[in-house]
């Protein structure tokens, strides 16, 4: 039986590393990602977990060890955040394209300048078309939860993709949950063993990443997009697999009191926990309010997302990016554009806040829902409000 | 691979566009890229070898008769044989095909 403890998240990541039983471990740390690696370092030399732990010289350096161990069949971990993340933006593409499941956890946080160690998701946004499978979690639980599906996802010879969990810095990475820590054996049960199909061997050489003249490019491309769309049957019977073994179901939307709803508010990371109490509250007003919360970011779940807002009258998205000259919210943005030939569809009103680490209380939400029910009706000329910036 | 390149679909290719076979690169026809090609005049030419030392693809040969030709498949036209012919028993000629 799993153990119920109370445990900084960054540490109940590395312990579910260690319990998917890790082989290569190529990390550089960052602000707020330093306690996953940290915690990492020390269990591989305490030998408690049996792994090769690369102590590179930066985060360039970190997913090319990942590559590179990834592609001789070894399960392979890294953390990054922010900055770091920005670091290692070509080394990302590379990864998905040669389809290597490096498992990452991106630990989310603003891009300077000016300087911010706090959170928000610029640097998800950054990294959003690089074709890894993108998975939001909203705490703890769900953060190891994730973690070791990631494996069992990007390892399946069906997917065979590098898989990105991005936790909130500091809302997720500092706070010290409770937290229900499966048993080895629990975790070897539901994990097989990495197998990947075609290993660097001398014994039967292959070579990666290979030259592609414009007569073959488009086709690798176009193999890469149909697998990364067809992944989301595997990560949704992963999910329910894993919840049949642990109790806890996943999906790629979450809908918290959303069936009958008039009004949602949709939200991504941490701030769907602070956004939920806001429904609570207003329900409990009489308001015909419920929160959509978006899991699975890539690929994306156009038809879940089609499903779970056809009956509202108002979509509010808060998005936590921003994209500097164009639509406001990325989140906001493709979700209007997965609805625009929609026949029933509500009126999409975006928000861009919580940049930066700025809180968004439940108070706060509370307004952004009042203030996005009135735009809904008078009408808006800009593409987004941005919330609460002072004038 | 056993198909022509311009005939390989989506699916043919491996995971990740990984290569099994080692050394295929001879496969590949970098004579798609040559706007000119080597004309060579035997008149001229000495049968020296520098053309074929310097060319950079390594795809000018020795014939039965002793002169030297590109190999088409491979020459990517770039004139190097020309200007280093001491005896300029080479000509680059336009492709016009």
């Amino acid at each position: 039986m799993a153990k119920r403890v109370g445990m900084e998240i960054s540490v109940a990541i590395s312990e579910v590393v260690k319990l998917a039983n890790a082989d290569v471990i190529a990390a550089y740390p960052i602000t707020p990602q330093t306690h996953i690696v940290e915690h990492l370092a020390k269990l591989v030399a305490d030998g408690e977990l049996d792994a090769e732990y690369i102590p590179v010289e930066s985060e360039h350096s970190a997913m090319s060890a990942c590559l590179g161990a990834s592609a001789v069949g070894a399960r392979t971990f890294t953390a990054t955040a922010g900055q770091g993340l920005e670091l290692m933006h070509e080394v990302i593409y590379v990864a998905s394209s040669m389809r290597l499941p490096i498992i990452m956890t991106v630990v989310n946080r603003a891009l300077s300048a000016p300087l911010s160690v706090w959170s928000d998701h610029s640097d998800a946004m950054s990294v959003r078309d690089t074709g890894w499978i993108q998975i939001f979690v909203e705490n703890g639980q769900e953060a190891i939860d994730n973690v070791i599906c990631a494996f069992r996802i990007g390892e399946d010879r069906r997917v065979l993709l590098p898989v990105m969990i991005h936790l909130d810095g500091f809302h997720l990475s500092h706070m010290i949950e409770p937290i229900l820590l499966p048993e080895q054996d629990e975790v070897d049960k539901f994990l097989p063993k990495n197998d990947y199909p075609l290993p660097l061997d001398p014994a039967k050489p292959v070579s990666m990443g290979d030259f592609a003249p414009p007569v073959i490019y488009s086709e690798t491309k176009w193999a890469q997009e149909v697998n990364l769309r067809a992944a989301k049957e595997v990560i949704l019977q992963c999910w329910n697999e894993f919840g049949n073994h642990f109790q806890r179901y996943y999906s790629p939307v979450e809908c918290y009191h959303c069936e009958d709803a008039d009004v949602l508010l949709l939200t991504m990371g941490s701030f769907s926990e602070t956004a939920s109490m806001t429904i609570d509250k207003m329900r409990k007003e009489g308001r015909n309010v419920g929160l959509l919360k978006l899991r699975l970011w890539r690929p994306f779940p156009f038809d879940e997302i089609r499903q779970a807002v056809k009956k509202a009258k108002v979509l509010i998205v808060l998005d936590r990016a921003l994209s500097f000259g164009g639509p406001g919210g990325p989140v906001c943005s493709e979700i209007r554009s997965a609805l625009y030939d929609e026949e029933n569809k509500p009126k999409v009103v975006s928000f861009v806040g919580g940049l930066g680490g700025r809180d968004i209380t439940v108070a706060d939400f509370e307004e952004i829902v009042n203030k996005g029910i009135e735009i809904s009706q008078k009408g808006s000329n800009k593409e987004f409000e941005i919330f609460g910036v002072r004038e | 691979m056993t198909k022509p390149e311009n005939e390989i679909t989506w699916k043919d290719l491996e995971i990740g566009f990984i290569v099994t076979e080692p050394g295929n690169a001879s496969q590949y026809k970098t004579g798609d890229w040559r706007s000119q090609r080597p004309i060579i005049d035997k008149e001229k030419c000495n049968k020296c070898t520098l053309c074929s030392i310097y060319c950079p693809e390594g795809c000018i040969e020795q014939t039965d008769e002793g002169y030297f030709e590109a190999n088409l498949f491979y020459c990517k036209g770039c004139g190097i044989c020309a200007k280093e012919c001491p005896k300029k028993a080479i000509t680059m000629v336009e492709e016009e095909e």
